[in-house]
């Protein structure tokens, strides 16, 4: 359910995507996107999210422009990221995707 | 009223109702976790619904960092108040103390979100304030 494709290195201003199914029951609530946004500005790299693989794109970062994209259980959640230390923020978000936000 | 140590902007929270105030810092805690300098009051001194300054003042001193204190209100009274007990504070303090035109409740989640990054004051109120944007 992830298919991270990268041209390049993470160093080039392309964007890395991935995608991932939202796992979670109640899906991306006040919690998980208050987690998501939390890890996301750990990263330098712009993150941003969408419902679906052409967007509309919504920054990451932004815990009230997450909790407004509403996305349900079983959404997938498909994420674009640009920036020097971009794999290494892709790789966060998936992980905290697949892992339910801790609380499946 | 409870607080922590740390470099992040810290947040206040302000209700006419002691038990909003606390039930939103419980929120706060429990899903932004502890890294954000956070307290809260409520009523007025006689205990009733309301709010009052000293309480105010010292919960924006018990919140107190470096980079800040934004405050969040409820209803007409509290902006007030929150606004006279900002002028109260040191001088050097006073500049660095905000109110948020934002909802108490979702606002102070918000705001914690931010700060809780490590991102500067502006940035903070910027976030909660998307709420009503």
């Amino acid at each position: 359910m992830h298919d991270a494709h990268a041209s390049r290195p993470g160093e080039t201003a392309v964007p890395l995507t991935a995608s991932a199914v939202l796992v979670n029951k109640v899906g991306l609530h006040a919690r998980p996107s208050v987690k998501l946004t939390q890890c996301a500005k750990g990263f330098t790299a712009k993150i941003e999210l969408a419902l679906a693989a052409d967007g509309p794109w919504t920054d990451a970062k932004s815990p009230v422009k997450v909790m407004r994209v509403k996305a349900p259980q079983g959404a997938m959640l498909h994420f674009r990221v640009t920036g020097s230390d971009g794999k290494a923020a892709l790789a966060a978000v998936l992980a905290l995707v697949h892992d339910g936000f801790g609380e499946a | 009223m409870n607080s922590s140590n740390s470099g992040n902007v810290g947040i206040v929270i302000v209700s006419h109702s002691p038990k909003i105030a606390e039930g939103a810092a419980d929120m706060v805690r429990q899903m932004v976790g502890s890294a954000v300098p956070l307290a809260w009051t409520g009523g007025d001194i006689d205990g009733g619904l309301g709010t009052n300054v000293a309480g105010i003042l010292e919960a924006i001193q018990a919140a107190w960092s470096p980079a800040g204190v934004a405050v969040l209100v409820d209803l007409g009274g509290a902006e007030t108040n929150s606004e006279m007990a900002v002028e109260l504070l040191p001088e050097d303090r006073r500049a660095r103390v905000v109110v948020c035109n934002a909802p108490v409740v979702e606002g102070a989640v918000i705001a914690a979100t931010e700060s809780s990054g490590g991102s500067p004051l502006a940035a903070v109120k910027r976030s909660a304030e998307e709420l009503y944007a």
